[in-house]
């Protein structure tokens, strides 16, 4: 279908735009990538009055280094991330689960900060920035707050971002040196939304696991930070024992729709095989 | 709702347009620019039927906004071929080796192996195949796009022998 009709506004800034949406009210949706946003609209499931477009905003478009953590702008998107190569030495993690989401052409318009602000269950990043205990930078009228990736989630497309705030950036941590990782994606098909997804990130130290951290993806309205899991890995040698540990906890924590990628039970069981996938491969990888 | 003014730049060409916003990309170049080769394939931005080349990216044109792409440079399928004709290296490819049928689809992989072969000259057929991974085709079954982005890629490269020219 056709989108419905909206005013459109161009802010030059991201101090602009809030005020935009915070005149406009709830009636105003943020434009950045739009490859959530338009197929909803060419749906009619969105029909905001309003469209602030951010894409002439450059200060929301960055990679920066700052003592200890990368900070990425909410527009920055899918192809530079993975372009880059600074960020991939520091976080391959994250190229690794950008070049699974969706297509090129989409990865071309497709933001960070759409991917994670969205609230949508099916989105990559979500989980992943819980994974790497990311932090949100929020812009409202009433100045910046953060919000950690961990407390932004709270249901399908229901998250902390108030009324006219927008984010505007998200600070990760990087990761020790040496540390394993994974992006683990079960799909239907190349570019689909995961059946059941894992991001884990791990240290180790003489064969034992020195830490892990993993998250879960489109397996429950939100993303999941799978803590159990995780601790059940921790001071292992990562063996079947462990593995077995882990995987039985993420699939106590899981919630999965029964949709057309599945029946819940079936998606269930693939988050535990993910999981355990994605654990050997981090462990291959670690040092 | 109020229109607004676009302007940019299609095959080389500067486009001035009164649009609404709510105006999808795919549907200014159909039906206001008349350059119907953009085709409209999905509901749900799957196909990629729809693919041109905005300032450097393959963009699936039936999910932004006519207006988003204000001030911008199109390369749509009409764009490839000389003034004089002259096919582009990709559409003699796709004509020498026989990678399409029905042609649906063809203009969309076409716009998008020509932003993948600036992304990479010598891709292997697997980077091809990944590449490609946004286009769907009905007809097919992708071998010969695979062939032809593949003989595109090499006569680009200069690496055309006489046996891969047959």
């Amino acid at each position: 279908m056709i989108p419905g009709s909206f005013a459109y506004h161009r802010p030059k800034s991201a101090q602009e735009a809030v005020n935009l949406l915070a005149q406009l009210g709830d009636e105003a949706r943020p434009l950045a990538g739009g490859h959530s946003l338009i197929p909803m609209m060419k749906l009619r499931l969105a029909k905001p009055a309003h469209l602030i477009d951010l894409g002439r905003i450059g200060d929301l478009k960055f990679i920066k280094e700052e003592a200890g953590a990368i900070v990425i702008g909410a527009m920055t998107t899918q192809h530079e991330m993975i372009a880059s190569e600074r960020l991939t030495k520091a976080l391959p993690i994250l190229r690794e689960a950008a070049l699974l989401i969706a297509d090129p052409q989409v990865r071309y318009q497709g933001t960070i900060g759409g991917n994670v602000a969205n609230g949508d269950p099916g989105n990559d990043m979500p989980a992943l920035m819980q994974c790497l205990d990311a932090t949100y930078h929020l812009l409202g009228k009433g100045g910046e707050r953060k919000v950690k990736a961990r407390d932004f989630y709270q249901g399908a497309y229901f998250t902390s971002l108030e009324p006219g705030e927008l984010l505007t950036a998200v600070r990760i941590p990087v990761p020790a040196s040496g540390h394993g990782y994974a992006y683990e994606k079960l799909k239907r098909k190349v570019g689909d939304y995961a059946t059941a997804a894992a991001a884990v990130v791990l240290t180790m130290q003489g064969g034992t696991c020195k830490s892990a951290a993993i998250g879960l993806t489109n397996l429950s309205e939100t993303p999941l930070f799978a803590a159990d899991a995780a601790a059940a890995l921790v001071g292992s040698d990562l063996g079947k024992a462990a593995l077995d540990k882990a995987a039985a906890a993420a699939e106590a924590q899981v919630a999965p729709a029964s949709d057309g990628r599945g029946p819940a039970e079936y998606r269930r069981r693939m988050a535990g095989v993910m999981l355990r996938r994605a654990v050997e491969r981090a462990k291959s990888r670690a040092s | 709702m109020a229109k607004s003014q676009v302007t940019m730049t299609i095959n080389g060409r500067s486009v001035d347009a009164l649009v609404e916003p709510r105006m999808l990309l795919v549907h200014f170049l159909r039906e206001q620019q008349n350059l119907t080769g953009t085709h409209i394939g999905c509901e749900t931005t799957h196909c990629g039927a729809c693919t041109v080349d905005i300032d450097g990216r393959s963009v699936k044109s039936c999910t932004i906004f006519a207006v988003q792409a204000d001030g911008a440079s199109i390369t749509t399928i009409e764009g490839m071929a000389k003034p004089d004709g002259t096919l582009h290296a990709l559409q003699e490819a796709f004509r020498e080796k026989h990678g399409l049928q029905c042609g649906f689809c063809t203009p969309g992989m076409i716009m998008r192996a020509h932003r993948l072969l600036q992304e990479n000259t010598n891709p292997t057929d697997e980077e091809i195949r990944w590449g490609i991974s946004g286009n769907i085709c009905r007809c097919t079954g992708y071998q010969n796009i695979v062939k032809a982005i593949r003989y595109a890629a090499d006569k680009l490269g200069g690496r055309l022998t006489k046996e891969a020219a047959e």
